[in-house]
């Protein structure tokens, strides 16, 4: 495969807001038993035919030395969480990509990966950025902090610690992203209005609907934090 | 009867507490605990606690499936069909498997072969590759050379209807039944791409619309949905000589592992289904899946675990969709409002799958002495559909519930109490009235009111689900000698907060805190659980818990009986004490108890007994519950009826899931409901192109979803509704909550606007189309 023929990044790339907000990109069934269940969901042919199919394939270990070597990565060396981290990361890594492997740090996630839900934002130098649409490279000397960088210790961030006691969080996949816009919402205007909070998030999606509750778990926060 | 010793009477606490509490006496197996007695008497059960595995989600410390790594994992990347209906002539992987990073590699669609040779959707997996990074996986795969011959396809549910249309599956392809959107049974026939009809009936129906002083008749039409869960659908398979590891974000990791054993051949005992976070199914994450059966497939081929995770346009092509209705419904009726006769007909598509039925919302909610339903499915070249949260009832409430509405405006009277003179429901009863009371209905004014540009209104829509209940269904509770109490189960939590609800059960046995019980739960390893479908978790482990736990406390309570020179039967266990019933000073600590007993674990297992009131109907792993599970929901909106944009500035929901066992955690829930179906009203739709057949909105930016400032007020109403059933007498909310809100919006719309949608998406287009100030378009 020809190196051009490998996608770029779609040009995707955002700054933080002005405004501050979270980036954007504008910026269960009845009446039947578990095993009849189990047998109509096995239906199609060719999915039946998996299963089947990898005893007559063979093994397919790979001995052409003309195919295409990985791109040259190159060195950066990231400050996430109050640690300079060095790493090799190919020029197309995202922030989100090289935050998630080689670093390890899988509480950002990546959801839609193109700028459109906001789970994977972090901050830079303390703006809410979606780090799916970062490059590692681009990224410099700017501060990253991760939602596991937000707590002192032990001790949680206000508004995590406000998530858990208002229910903010249900299957908790966009969990990170909100609570990073709110914390940093907090940071930027410590008495926020209830719409202030939903202008905040309004770049996040969460499926399972949890939004009235992160608003009223990020206004006690603001409280607790006022004291 | 009484007398037999498998048994004892007991006496349980029976109705709505708002309304009045009897009593009434069941007989109960005699190794299950006594009654739980009503909420307010109770310390940890129906109390508002936090969910438990909170602090591993707001720290990123949680572990969902795509978070997994394991030594040497590949990454598995499926080649999808890029046209709706193809034969496939030749699939060439050489070029791909001579890649220097790729492991493994799978023909999926094999020409020349009638079982697989055929792709009939944009997104059908044709081939697979396992590589040893995703970037890998991804050129790889672009290397590998299909030859297709294109095949006449149809992706518009009208046009595939018609004759000539070109012809989705052959008589080998096509499937036979499928549970979701019941009815959809097996064995009906084919003609052309049409399915069915799936028929019911009761009394006759023709005669009871000729009775009918009444007649509102309407056509409605809903939209395809997809699930859109934050987390794709991922799996790590990691197949070994001894055995086969694999954890999915799945909602039934029993019935994955069972799967799996089938399919691939295996001892059950040596397939293990493990899932930690789990990032939203919403039905459809219910089975192994293709992608599943991949990831299984490569990883046994390359002797190497191996990572599928759907990226987001895979989830919005192949990962299941809520299937477009038509819906045309005729509803007959006296002048005091008596039903006479409801006559349904629908049609729906799945795609290629089936399930596409309007579900049992027309015949089960309403007294009707005559109802007839012919329910059809259309065969589409377009992905499977599958159950997503209240299907079948869901579309069918957007019809049902609006031709009520429409008949109580024919009738001259009030949209509830019409409902109060055809809904048999004692809960739904009491939900009308809290709800009223909460909206405030009687500010409610004649449709289009309203003389400005922005009209309000006020609306209501009522729903019906199933009370379904697991019966294979189990828990494990360990008092270890450390003082550890734990719950183990295979029940997975989805994000419901299953385990904490888990925990506060076990708590309440023990008197202790729920924060005090650890809970084990996602792994196979441990006794199968439920699934998280259905609305069924809460009603099927909760009970098998409080057993297992009460069980074990017997148990502990004759070790300490020993211990304190007393009977077993005079203790009791509370506030961390085990202690003399009257005397609580002559006691010791609960952890005490358990350091101090002469074996080193007690161990008690359960599954879910039958409801002690009986079901209503029995499957071989599932009942359904003798009392439906219903709900009232009120909307109030604001149109502006110069842009057509809706606001919905409130909502109230009153709603039923028996004992509420965490009201914290439903709330949640109902909100999540609430919000799925408002954005199912307004803004979500699954857009096909008729010209290639693809999906032109695969993703979060273009397929809309409410989002923050789309969400109203949402105001949770809940009933405490005893039925006497069960060790703890709760059931579940996920789907009940999601299916009046469509419906409550359009009866709110109609009330601002004076005009009625009928069909979804209700966007700004159709409001302006209903007004007459667009002209209509295609």
């Amino acid at each position: 495969m020809k190196r051009q023929d490998r996608p770029l990044h779609h040009g995707k790339r955002n700054a933080p807001r002005r405004d501050g907000a979270a980036p954007s990109s504008r910026g269960a069934r009845s009446g039947l038993s578990r095993r009849s269940f189990l047998e109509f969901s096995t239906l199609t042919a060719a999915q039946a035919a998996i299963a089947g199919v990898a005893q007559g394939t063979e093994s397919a270990m790979a001995q052409d030395a003309n195919a295409a070597a990985p791109p040259d990565a190159v060195p950066v060396t990231l400050s996430v969480n109050g640690v300079e981290r060095p790493l090799r990361v190919e020029p197309r890594t995202t922030l989100a990509e090289a935050l998630r492997g080689p670093l390890g740090l899988t509480g950002v996630k990546i959801a839609c990966n193109r700028g459109a839900c906001s789970a994977c934002t972090v901050w830079l130098d303390g703006a809410p950025v979606c780090s799916c649409m970062t490059l590692a490279i681009e990224v410099g000397a700017r501060k990253v902090v991760t939602i596991e960088g937000l707590a002192k210790g032990e001790t949680l961030h206000a508004v995590q610690a406000a998530f858990i006691s208002h229910d903010a969080v249900q299957c908790g996949f966009c969990t990170p992203g909100l609570i990073m816009s709110c914390a940093a919402l907090l940071e930027r205007n410590p008495n926020p209005s209830a719409s202030d909070v939903e202008l905040a998030i309004s770049g996040h999606l969460c499926r399972c609907g949890a939004y009235p509750h992160v608003v009223a778990a990020t206004l006690a926060a603001a409280e607790r934090r006022r004291g | 009867m009484a007398s037999d010793p498998a048994f004892r009477l007991e006496k349980f606490p029976i109705g709505i507490a708002s309304v009045g509490l009897g009593e009434i006496e069941r007989r109960i197996p005699a190794d299950e605990p006594p009654a739980l007695r009503p909420n307010a008497e109770l310390s940890v059960i129906g109390k508002r606690i936090p969910r438990q595995n909170a602090l591993g989600k707001v720290t990123g410390a949680t572990r969902f499936t795509v978070d997994v790594a394991l030594p040497g994992m590949l990454y598995g990347r499926i080649l999808r069909s890029a046209s709706p209906h193809a034969r496939i002539r030749a699939l060439d992987l050489s070029a791909a498997v001579r890649h220097p990073e790729v492991r493994a590699s799978l023909a999926i669609a094999r020409p020349g072969d009638p079982a697989s040779g055929i792709v009939r959707y944009v997104g059908a997996p044709i081939a697979a590759i396992a590589a040893t990074s995703i970037a890998a996986a991804k050129e790889a795969t672009a290397l590998i050379r299909v030859d297709v011959q294109p095949l006449p396809f149809v992706v518009d549910m009208d046009a595939a209807k018609a004759p000539g249309a070109a012809i989705v599956h052959d008589e080998g392809s096509a499937p036979d039944g499928h549970p979701s959107g019941w009815p959809s049974p097996a064995g009906l026939p084919i003609e052309g791409n049409v399915r069915g009809p799936a028929a019911s009936s009761r009394g006759d129906a023709a005669k009871g619309l000729a009775e009918a002083e009444i007649v509102v008749e309407g056509e409605y039409r809903t939209q395809t949905q997809t699930h859109c869960c934050l987390e794709p659908h991922a799996i790590v398979a990691d197949w070994r000589d001894d055995g086969l590891t694999v954890y999915m974000s799945t909602q039934f990791t029993a019935g994955v592992r069972e799967q799996l054993a089938e399919e691939f051949g295996l001892p059950l005992e040596n397939v293990r289904v493990i899932v930690d976070g789990m990032g939203g199914g919403f039905g459809s994450k219910s089975s192994l899946g293709n992608y599943g059966r991949i990831a299984v497939a490569l990883s046994r081929q390359a002797g190497a675990p191996v990572r599928i995770a759907l990226e987001r346009g895979e989830e919005q092509i192949d990962a299941g969709n809520r299937p477009k209705t038509w819906q045309r419904l005729r509803i007959g009726a006296r002048r005091d409002g008596t039903l006479t006769a409801i006559s349904l007909q629908s049609y729906g598509s799945a795609g290629v799958a089936l399930g596409a039925g309007v579900g049992f919302f027309a015949q089960g909610l309403y007294a009707c002495p005559n109802f007839e339903s012919s329910q059809y499915d259309v065969f589409i070249n377009a992905g499977p559909g599958c159950a997503m949260r209240g299907p079948g009832n869901t579309p069918g409430a957007f019809a049902m519930e609006q031709a009520i509405d429409e008949l109580a405006e024919r009738l001259g009277l009030d949209p509830l109490a019409l409902r109060e003179r055809i809904d048999p429901s004692p809960a739904r009863r009491e939900e009308r009235r809290l709800g009223a009371l909460r909206i405030g209905w009687e500010r409610r004014r004649a449709p289009g009111a309203d003389a400005g540009p922005v009209k309000r209104g006020l609306g209501v829509a009522q729903s019906l689900w199933g009370a379904n209940v697991q019966t294979r269904s189990s828990c494990e509770v360990r008092v270890n000698r450390d003082g550890a109490i734990e719950i183990l189960s295979g029940v997975q939590d989805i994000g419901t907060g299953v385990g904490t609800v888990m925990a506060q059960t076990v708590a309440e046995v023990f008197g202790l805190r729920s924060e005090d019980v650890v809970v084990r739960i996602g792994d196979t390893a441990f006794p199968p659980g439920p699934p998280s479908y259905g609305s069924r978790t809460t009603a099927s482990i909760t009970p098998p818990a409080r057993v297992a736990a009460w069980r074990a406390l017997q148990a502990l309570l004759r070790e300490a009986a020993l211990l304190l020179n007393v009977g077993a039967d005079d203790l009791v266990a509370r506030e961390g004490r085990i202690a003399v019933r009257g005397d609580p000073s002559r006691g010791l600590a609960l952890r005490e108890a358990a350091m101090r007993m002469s074996v080193d674990r007690i161990s008690a297992t359960a599954s879910r007994s039958d409801d002690y009131g009986g079901f209503r109907r029995r499957m071989p792993d599932a009942a359904i519950a003798d009392q439906d599970l219903g709900g009232v929901q009120f909307a109030e909106v604001a149109v502006d009826a110069e842009t057509g944009i809706v606001r919905v500035e409130r909502v109230v929901a009153a709603q039923d899931c028996g004992r509420p066992m965490n009201p914290l955690l439903i709330e949640s829930q109902v909100q999540g409901g609430v919000l799925m179906g408002l954005s199912y009203a307004l803004y979500e739709q699954r857009i096909l192109d008729a010209a290639s057949g693809r999906m032109v909105n695969p993703n979060l930016e273009q397929y809309k979803l409410a989002g923050p400032r789309e969400t109203p007020a949402i105001d949770v109403v809940l009933l405490e509704n005893y039925r006497a059933n069960s060790a703890t007498d709760a059931y579940g909310i996920a789907e009940p909550s999601n299916i009046a809100t469509a419906p409550a919006i359009a009866n709110a719309i109609y009330n601002a606007i004076g005009v009625r949608l009928r069909s979804l998406p209700m966007t700004p287009a159709a409001i302006l189309q209903a007004l007459g100030k667009i002209d209509k378009r295609g």
